[in-house]
C-alpha cells in the first residue's frame, strides 16, 4: 500500500503555553534536517495543531520511518492514505477499499475516529463515524463496533481532502534538538560517553563534543573511533562540532611533577577545565559527562567531588544512576555499542597507577597541582591554540 | 623520510603487477569461461600465471589451485584434506606456531569431532621433530607446519618433517602454509614430500585477494566453495583474472631475482640487528640472524609498549608492526610469542620489523637514528 503523507504527533511540546510555536518550528525544522538526507523531495507542513509529512510519488517508505525515528519530540508516526473529497458515499467507499488493502485479515472490534478539520463539512463528525462504521459491518463479517475499547482505531481526518489511518509507529519521544540550548560532551570512546550525550540531546540539547587525543600513547585509529561515535550520536543530536584537543604534553607534565597515583584525578580535572574553557568560548550551558558512581576509581563520590571541583558550569551526567548493563542496552539502542568496544587505548589508561587514590582529599590534590605552576599555562595555551575542529553532519 | 618496514604485512605491488592487473581490468577482461575470444584471452592470463607457478614450484600446471588468498588456501587444505580423507583416519597435528588462518580452521576441525595434537616449539619458535615423531600414529591423516613464522621468522624443517610425516603415519597429507616463505625459498613441493603448499600474492608484491594452493595430483581434498564448476569444480567462482595475473607476474619477478633479493633482505636485517644491538635493553627474538627468515626481525624495546612504540616511529614516517597485523587489532596476547615461553611483559614489548628487496640501507639507518633519539623519551613515561 502506498502512503501519501505521515500525520507526526508530539505530546510533551504541545503543552507548554505560549512555547508551543518555539517548539513546534524546531521539530519541523529537526524533521526536514533528517529527511533531507532520505531520496526524494519532503515537505514537512504545520496545519492545525499537527504536523505533516507530504511524501513524493516515489520514495523509500522504511528509509522515511528510519529518518523519523531519530527526530526526537516525535511521539507517534502514522503512516496516512489520502484520498479525494469526493462526497461521504465515495469516502464510505474509499475506507472500505483502504481496510480491504491494508488489513484484509483483521478480524476483531474498530472504532471510526472523525475529526473535521475543514468545518465547512455538511455532515457532523458523529454522524461521518457512524456512516463509515456501518457501511464497514455491511462490507466485512468479521467486524464489530466497540467505541470504548476498539482492537483497532480508524482515524478519519477531513481537510481539504480525506486522511485515513490506522497504524501508529512509537516515536523516540524526547524534545526537538535546538530548544533547549548548547552543551559540550566530554567524548572517550568508551560505552557511557556517546550514552551520556544521546541522552542529554534527547532532551532537546545541541551537542558539541570535546576529545582528549595523546599521540603516540593513543593512536589515530582510537581518534578516529572517537568520529565514528560521534557520527553515530549526530544521527539523533543532528550535527556535532567536535573538538580534538592534544593532551600528550599535559600529561607527561602531570607525570613527571605530581605523585602517580594521583594522576588520573589531576589530569581528569584538566579535562575538565579544558572542555570548559572550550564550552564557553562555544556559548555551551553545560558540560555531560558519561559517570556512573562507583564504576572505577575515579567515579567515586569523592573523585566525581574532586573533578567537579574545577568547573563552574554545570556538568551533567545523565547516567550517574545507572548500572553498566543499562548504559550497554541503551548504546545497543542507539547503535554505538560494537564501535565503543573496539580495543583501542585511550588517553585515561594509559598511565594508570597500579593503585589509583579512590578517596582523594581536595586540599591535598590542589597542593599537588601546585607543583604544575611553572608551566601548566604555558602548556594549556598551546593545548587551546592546538585544537583541531571536526564538523560532524 | 619514509621506510615502510611492515612487508610481512603486505608488500607494494610491482609496477608491472600494476600494468597487467590494468590490462586484465580495461582491455581483457573476458571471463575465462566464456565461449567467446573475450574469454579465451582472459584465459591465457590464467594459464600463464599457472605456468609460471608450476615452473617455480617444478610440479604441474593442473596442481595449482588459484584461491583468493592465503586464508582460503589454508581453510581448503585443512577442512578439504581433512573431510576428504576422514576413513583414512581421525587425527591431525599442527604446531603452536602457526596463523590464526591455519590455528581456527583446526579448532574447528576439533569441533567437528577430529582428534587434534599440537605440538610444542622451543624457544626460537621451531618445532620439535621428536615431539612430532611421537604424536604421528597410523590414523594421522594431516600435518600441518608453516614453513616460515610470520610473526618471529623461525624457519622450520620441512624437509624432514614431511620425512618423519611420510615413514610413520604414511597415509596423511603434509600441508605447509608457506605465505611467509614463499618468494624468500627455493621451494620443491615434490622433492621436499609437501602435499599442499599455501602461498598469497600480497606478500611478494602481488595484489591483495589472491593466492594459491598447490595440490599434490594424488592428495584428496573436498571442495568447498561451490556452484559453476570452475578450476575443474576444485573451486567455483570467476576466475580473479586480474589477481591472478599480477600474482604470476609478481613470482616471476621475485624468483627470477631470488638470489640478489634474499642476499639484499639478510643484508637489510644484519645492518638493523646489529645498530640494535649497540642499544640497551633491546633483544633480539627467534633465530640467529642467518638462521632465520631474511626479511623478519623480532624485536623487543623492554619498557615500551610496542604499541606506544609504533605511533611514535609512525609519527616519523616508519612503519613497523606490533606483533603481527592481523592480531593487532585484538588485544590479545601473541599465542606465538606465548609458545615460545616469553614473559606477558616482554610480549607486550614486542614488535615486527619486516623487510623487502625495496628497502635500503639508509632507511635503515634512518631508523636507527630515530630509535636512539626516542627510546629513552619514552623509557622516561612508562606506566609503573
Amino acid at each position: 500500500m502506498v502512503f501519501h503523507a505521515f500525520l507526526i504527533k508530539y505530546a510533551e511540546i504541545a503543552i507548554k503555553g505560549k512555547n508551543r510555536y518555539m517548539f513546534e518550528d524546531a521539530l519541523v525544522k529537526q524533521m526536514q534536517i533528517a529527511l533531507s538526507k532520505v531520496e526524494g523531495e519532503f515537505t514537512v507542513k504545520k496545519e492545525q495543531g499537527r504536523v505533516y509529512v507530504f511524501c513524493p510519488e516515489v520514495y523509500d517508505f522504511d528509509d522515511t520511518v528510519e529518518a523519523l525515528l531519530r527526530v526526537f519530540g516525535i511521539v507517534e508516526i502514522c503512516p496516512v492514505v489520502i484520498y479525494k473529497d469526493n462526497g461521504l458515499e465515495q469516502t464510505k467507499k474509499d475506507v472500505v477499499e483502504y481496510m480491504r488493502n491494508r488489513h484484509p485479515e483483521f478480524k476483531g472490534s474498530i472504532k471510526v475516529y472523525t475529526r473535521r478539520a475543514k468545518k465547512s463539512y455538511p455532515i457532523n463528525s458523529m454522524e461521518v463515524s457512524a456512516q463509515i462504521g456501518e457501511a464497514l459491518l455491511n462490507e466485512f463479517e468479521n467486524l464489530s463496533v466497540d467505541v470504548h475499547n476498539p482492537d483497532m482505531t480508524i482515524s478519519v481526518e477531513i481537510r481539504d481532502k480525506i486522511y485515513v489511518y490506522t497504524d501508529k509507529i512509537k516515536g523516540p519521544g524526547g524534545m526537538p534538538i535546538g530548544t533547549n540550548g548548547k552543551a559540550m560532551l566530554l567524548l572517550s570512546g568508551g560505552i557511557d560517553s556517546p550514552v551520556a550525550g544521546y541522552l542529554i540531546s534527547k532532551r532537546g540539547v545541541k551537542l558539541e563534543a570535546v576529545y582528549f587525543h595523546a599521540p603516540p600513547y593513543t593512536s589515530e585509529r582510537a581518534k578516529q573511533k572517537v568520529v565514528d561515535l560521534a557520527k553515530l550520536v549526530a544521527k539523533y543530536s543532528g550535527p556535532i562540532r567536535l573538538h580534538v584537543v592534544n593532551f600528550t604534553d599535559i600529561q607527561l607534565y602531570i607525570y613527571d611533577q605530581c605523585p602517580h597515583e594521583e594522576l588520573t584525578i589531576i589530569m581528569r580535572r584538566y579535562m575538565m577545565r579544558i572542555a570548559e574553557h572550550i564550552a564557553r568560548e562555544d556559548k555551551c550551558l553545560g558540560l555531560i559527562t558519561g559517570e556512573s558512581i562507583g564504576q572505577v576509581a575515579s567515579q567515586t563520590l569523592q573523585s566525581l567531588a574532586a573533578t567537579n571541583d574545577v568547573c563552574t558550569l554545570p556538568v551533567y551526567r545523565p547516567v550517574i544512576g545507572f548500572d553498566k548493563q543499562e548504559i550497554v542496552e541503551i548504546s545497543k539502542k542507539i547503535d554505538t555499542f560494537e564501535t565503543s568496544i573496539q580495543p583501542f587505548e585511550d588517553c585515561c589508561t594509559i598511565f594508570v597507577a597500579k593503585h589509583p587514590v579512590t578517596k582523594p582529599n581536595l586540599k591535598v590534590i590542589r597542593r599537588s597541582e601546585e607543583k604544575l605552576n611553572e608551566k601548566i599555562d604555558e602548556l594549556l595555551e598551546t593545548a587551546y591554540k592546538t585544537i583541531e575542529v571536526i564538523d560532524i553532519d | 623520510m619514509e621506510a615502510y618496514f611492515d612487508n610481512c604485512a603486505t608488500t607494494r605491488c610491482y609496477p608491472e603487477v600494476v600494468q597487467i592487473v590494468t590490462k586484465t581490468m580495461v582491455e581483457d577482461y573476458g571471463n575465462p569461461s566464456a565461449m567467446h575470444l573475450k574469454g579465451v584471452e582472459g584465459e591465457n592470463y590464467v594459464k600463464n600465471s599457472a605456468k609460471i607457478l608450476a615452473g617455480i614450484l617444478k610440479v604441474t600446471e593442473k596442481e595449482i589451485l588459484f584461491t583468493s588468498g592465503g586464508t582460503e588456501s589454508n581453510n581448503l587444505a585443512l577442512i578439504g584434506g581433512a573431510i576428504a580423507n576422514k576413513r583414512a583416519g581421525n587425527h591431525i597435528i599442527t604446531t603452536a606456531v602457526e596463523h590464526a588462518a591455519v590455528s581456527e580452521p583446526v579448532h574447528r576441525l576439533e569441533e567437528m569431532g577430529f582428534e587434534v595434537t599440537i605440538l610444542p616449539v622451543d624457544h626460537r619458535g621451531v618445532v620439535s621433530v621428536e615431539a612430532l615423531q611421537d604424536a604421528l600414529r597410523q590414523d594421522t591423516i594431516l600435518v600441518s607446519v608453516m614453513y616460515v613464522n610470520n610473526e618471529i621468522g623461525s624457519v622450520m624443517p620441512i624437509e624432514t618433517i614431511a620425512k618423519t610425516v611420510h615413514e610413520k603415519a604414511p597415509k596423511a597429507l603434509f600441508h605447509v602454509d608457506a605465505i611467509q616463505g614463499f618468494g624468500k625459498y627455493a621451494i620443491y613441493p615434490k622433492r621436499q614430500g609437501i602435499d599442499l603448499l599455501s602461498v598469497s600474492a600480497h606478500k611478494i608484491h602481488g595484489p591483495k585477494g589472491v593466492g594459491f594452493l598447490y595440490i599434490n595430483a594424488n592428495a584428496k581434498v573436498q571442495p568447498q566453495i561451490l556452484g559453476g564448476g570452475q578450476q575443474a569444480g576444485m573451486r567455483s567462482g570467476t576466475d580473479n583474472v586480474p589477481g591472478i595475473a599480477g600474482l604470476g607476474v609478481a613470482a616471476k619477478k621475485m624468483y627470477d631475482h631470488l638470489e640478489e633479493n634474499v642476499a639484499k633482505m639478510y643484508a637489510l636485517k644484519a645492518h638493523m640487528a646489529k645498530g640494535l644491538s649497540e642499544l640497551q635493553d633491546v633483544v633480539i627474538n627467534g633465530m640467529g640472524i642467518e638462521e632465520g627468515a631474511p626479511q623478519i626481525l623480532s624485536v623487543s624495546f623492554l619498557g615500551i609498549r610496542s604499541e606506544v612504540l609504533l605511533h611514535t616511529l609512525e609519527d616519523r614516517g616508519i612503519y613497523i608492526s606490533a606483533g603481527s597485523a592481523c592480531s593487532s587489532h585484538k588485544r590479545k596476547a601473541s599465542s606465538t610469542l606465548t609458545a615460545i615461553g616469553m614473559e606477558p611483559a616482554q610480549i607486550e614489548c614486542t614488535v615486527r620489523i619486516s623487510f623487502s628487496e625495496e628497502n635500503t640501507m639508509e632507511e635503515v639507518d634512518y631508523c636507527l637514528q630515530i630509535l636512539r633519539e626516542v627510546l629513552p623519551i619514552l623509557r622516561r613515561y612508562a606506566r609503573r
